[in-house]
């Protein structure tokens, strides 16, 4: 069932809100025009090409650049000398957010140490791209190579190398929440214990655009302008500051058109930032586009864990949660490095379970590998695989239905909002309801009766559940500023900080905006991705464009509609309350003909003529939440599995999912089922795989597997409304949810498909290659 | 490095350029002549997202040299549909919502309008087979699937 959109000049005013009307994003992308970064040309740019390391740890003896910078058509060869001979201390900002061992800020160029294949060491800045790369490649490293460390187990050996001097047994932090000591006596008192131990594999987001930016310096007004793909215009002119001491006003960041971020563009990284410093050392448009094999090893890989999950269970009820994982930080520390595998992962590792006492435990542990940061979900899709494997494995230990033992856990919808022993909470749900609506998709007990009949032919089918939260959207304390104007014409314009990256923003705002001020949806504009054309707020990711950036626009209208009734009472004699809006249009109570539409208040609302507190129709607001917001859902897979060949085949996949109120069910959906997809992604086919000598061995999509369009089921979607009560529209977080729902669903198919051949654990990826194995290993046993 | 001189027609132009001999296709269209519709995603002929049509054929155009297509006809999204009006296949992606940031788009496009002329009435798991060179990491395809399903229809009724 798929949702049918309609165009814009179909939606009726005041009723955008809930339409899935079609994207104002899409003209310039379907047509060519919509420019990415590496689509702008300025006058004279020129192109940086930076050198990485080839080895996962060396120490660097020497640089010669001689050869490179005497190459024709080569401006300039640089390395850290050149950085701190200009004034800088060659370091961008790490994790901050965290008590760390090891210091958290790292090089932009390396001059003595890499820890990862991809650590820069040299930027070539030449007139053409083929020349950067010729002068790259002539660049002479001399590097004395040190043994190296992969993977976090090994990492935590006693003889293990050391990557960071100040962490010598590679620990970057050490982390834990809960109530511990009464989460560890309800083991001592417990009937029965469940644990699993599981291997998350390292995944890299591979938004279609790899990173770019293109920077200009203007010297007589000490001026910077850096356009580049990016999930925080604001965030980027931050960190640029910092870094290279221009003042913040003094910059400008531009997104362009941006082909995905995914919470792979929200970090600071040495690209955009040597791109900048490069045009200002050498007063031109300097543009950096990364290539794919750059962006495989230097843009953040993600979610890497191996844990041991317990359940203390009581009647047949988790009374105890306790989990202790080791997380791979990779090389350093980045922005997000510590955040992400620790809070983000540990604070929701309850899901849609009452569970009075919990513990976690997060090790953080360098590696030389790539840095590890947020990729969509940033830690909520490791924990809903954590408790939803451990879900199953409690009711497999008690002989019971998976889903009997679900429905007895849920937290009950009289419990909201719910504090979790971690101290996160949960706005709303009604968890029965999205597990119930999957069951009308999927006829449980026909599917057991099918299943039990396959068997019998020696096939093997399995179904797996997902019943996933998330905690998104911003939180309490947390700011969102929006701005409007509407113009003397009557049409509005509405700008919010939040960066585009293939969300829809411009389309879901400007129905918001349009239904609040009672306007044309046509009439509304939207303004993002500028850092001089936007108020105050935070970045894309998280799933807060619509719970923030949403918010912030509709209280924004809302107060600009009072100021215009207020215009329209002084216009049309009356007292302000006596104004009543209605059907865009502003009139005096009982009677109708004495009325003005909004157009007619904004042709007057700039005079000087009226009052001094009712001048203009503009409004910047900022806007803060009562609290985050906790999607949920329901997810289930039906898989069949070729145990002789390893093979895994997806039969149906139906996603519920509660997203609260909805603003445009199309573009929800949408988001959905490519989170969906690229959680298929991680649960069948992806891993960062390095070898011995710490190669980055899928490093390509040769070897790096994305799904295809072949390789996806189709998703059957459908949603539950339980409205948030933690802001106005009511609305939940919406992007990240399909990345956190699926891979417990596909994982607990293909145990349930494998459980008579022996199977009761498997991690992921599901390559054919692993199912087979584990098959065979069961079948030995 | 040797300097080419040669021809290309983009969506009906002629232009005459010179390039080296490794100067890629894509990067003679997007640099040499502007048209940045065609995008680069891999360098390696595996995401598709720089598909354009080379003598009404669908090819990956970062691992095509310049001097291959001397003398040919090239279309890239920027030359599909006529008088300022879409190709079906562009108001199907629109009406599908078969695009989210869009950076597969065009060569998503691209391949389906070479697709369709091949096969006018396909199934969805042709489709599906059909877009094996294109990767997008936003919709999870299915969206895509409509929109070229959905192309087909328009296609049909128009002949």
């Amino acid at each position: 069932m798929s949702i049918e959109t309609i165009e814009s000049d179909e939606v009726e005013r005041g009723k955008a809100v809930g339409s899935s009307m079609q994207r104002r994003e899409d003209r310039p992308l379907i047509t060519g025009e919509g420019q990415f970064t590496d689509d702008l040309k300025y006058p004279r740019e020129v192109q940086l090409v930076i050198l990485r390391s080839r080895f996962g740890h060396a120490t660097i003896t020497d640089i010669d650049t001689s050869e490179a910078e005497a190459m024709d058509g080569v401006l300039a060869v640089y390395t850290e000398e050149d950085i701190l001979a200009s004034g800088l201390d060659n370091t961008i900002p790490g994790d901050g957010g965290q008590d760390h061992t090891a210091p958290v800020d790292r090089h932009l160029l390396a001059s003595q140490k890499v820890r990862y294949q991809g650590d820069p060491i040299a930027a070539v800045v030449a007139k053409d791209r083929y020349t950067g790369h010729d002068a790259v490649d002539a660049i002479d490293v001399s590097y004395e190579r040190l043994d190296m460390v992969t993977d976090i187990q090994d990492a935590l050996q006693k003889d293990a190398p050391v990557i960071h001097e100040e962490a010598p047994d590679n620990v970057a932090f050490e982390w834990s929440s809960g109530n511990a000591d009464e989460t560890l006596a309800s083991f001592d008192d417990a009937e029965e214990v469940v644990e699993v131990d599981l291997s998350i594999n390292k995944v890299v987001a591979v938004p279609m655009e790899p990173r770019a930016a293109v920077a200009q310096y203007r010297p007589a007004a000490e001026e910077l302008i850096v356009d580049l793909g990016c999930q925080s215009v604001l965030g980027v002119q931050d960190h640029l500051s910092g870094v290279l001491g221009v003042p913040e006003q003094r910059i400008t960041v531009r997104a362009p058109e941006v082909g995905g971020g995914f919470g792979v563009k929200a970090q600071p990284y040495t690209g955009h930032i040597l791109a900048a410093w490069c045009a200002m050392q050498l007063e031109r448009p300097v543009k950096w586009q990364a290539t794919r094999s750059e962006a495989f090893v230097s843009t953040n890989h993600s979610r890497r864990h191996d844990l041991t999950a317990r359940a203390a269970i009581e009647d047949g009820r988790i009374v105890g949660l306790h989990v202790d994982s080791t997380a791979d930080v990779g090389g350093y520390l980045t922005s997000g490095g510590a955040g992400v595998p620790s809070g983000a992962f540990g604070t929701r590792l309850l899901g849609q379970y009452d569970i009075p006492n919990a513990f976690v435990e997060v090790t953080g542990v360098f590696t030389n590998t790539t840095t590890l940061s947020a990729y969509r979900g940033a830690g909520r899709p490791e924990a809903a695989y954590v408790i939803e494997r451990l879900a199953n494995a409690c009711a497999r230990e008690l002989g019971e239905d998976p889903l009997e033992f679900r429905r007895r856990n849920f937290i009950e919808p009289d419990q909201f909002p719910y504090e979790t022993p971690f101290g996160s909470g949960y706005d709303s749900g009604d968890y029965e309801k999205t597990l119930d609506k999957a069951l009308e998709y999927v006829d449980y007990e026909a599917f057991r009766e099918r299943q039990a009949e396959a068997r019998e032919e020696g096939r093997y089918l399995g179904i797996g559940f997902s019943n996933y939260i998330e905690i998104c959207g911003g939180g309490a304390g947390g700011l969102q500023g929006g701005q409007l104007r509407i113009h003397p014409s009557g049409k509005v314009v509405a700008r919010s900080s939040l960066v585009e990256n293939g969300q829809g923003h411009a389309t879901g705002f400007s129905q918001i905006v349009a239904d609040e001020l009672g306007v044309d949806i046509d009439d509304v504009d939207i303004v993002a991705g500028d850092s001089d054309r936007v108020p105050e707020g935070g970045g894309t990711g998280g799933s807060k464009a619509i719970t923030m950036g949403g918010n912030a626009l509709k209280e924004g209208a809302k107060k600009l509609r009072e100021r215009a009734r207020a215009i329209a009472a002084h216009e049309l004699e009356a007292a302000t309350e006596d104004i009543v809006f209605d059907d865009g249009e502003f009139h005096v109570a009982g009677a109708p003909s004495r009325s003005m539409t909004i157009e007619d208040v904004a042709s007057v609302a700039y005079s000087g003529n009226l009052p001094e507190d009712i001048r203009g129709l503009e409004e910047t607001t900022f806007f803060s939440p009562e609290g985050s917001t906790a999607p949920f859902g329901t997810h289930v897979v039906i898989v069949e599995i070729d145990p002789e060949s390893g093979e895994l085949e997806i039969d149906r996949y139906v996603a519920i999912d509660d997203v609260g109120t909805q603003i445009n069910p199309k573009l929800i959906e949408g988001q959905i089922v490519g989170g969906v997809v690229q959680s298929i992604g991680q649960a069948i086919y992806e891993d960062a795989i390095y070898d011995d000598n710490g190669n980055l061995l899928s490093g390509t999509l040769q070897d790096y597997a994305v799904p295809r369009a072949k390789h996806v089921p189709e998703i059957e979607w459908d949603s539950t409304v339980t409205p948030s009560p933690n802001n106005p529209l009511g609305a939940k977080g919406v992007g990240e949810a399909g990345t956190i729902a699926t891979m417990p669903a596909i994982v607990n198919a293909t145990i349930d498909a494998l459980e008579p051949l022996g199977v009761d654990h498997i991690d992921m990826p599901l390559t054919q290659e692993r199912i087979w194995r584990t098959v065979q290993e069961a079948q030995e046993e | 490095m040797a300097d080419h001189d040669i021809t290309l027609t983009v969506n009906g132009e002629e232009y005459d350029l010179a390039v080296e001999s490794r100067t890629l296709l894509i990067h003679a269209l997007r640099e040499g002549l502007g048209y940045t519709g065609p995008n680069v995603g891999c360098e390696s002929t595996l995401c598709g997202a720089c598909t354009v049509h080379v003598d009404g054929e669908a090819i990956k155009a970062c691992t095509t040299l310049a001097v291959q297509a001397d003398g040919r006809e090239i279309t890239t999204v920027e030359g599909l549909g006529e008088d300022g009006e879409l190709h079906p296949v562009q108001e199907s992606f629109q009406e599908e919502h078969g695009l989210q940031c869009g950076y597969c788009t065009p060569g998503m496009i691209m391949t389906s309008v070479d697709f369709l002329e091949e096969n006018p009435d396909p199934n969805r798991d042709e489709i599906r087979e059909a877009l094996e060179g294109n990767i997008c990491r936003c919709t999870g395809y299915q969206n895509i699937v409509n929109a070229v399903e959905s192309a087909a229809e328009k296609l049909e009724e128009a002949e």
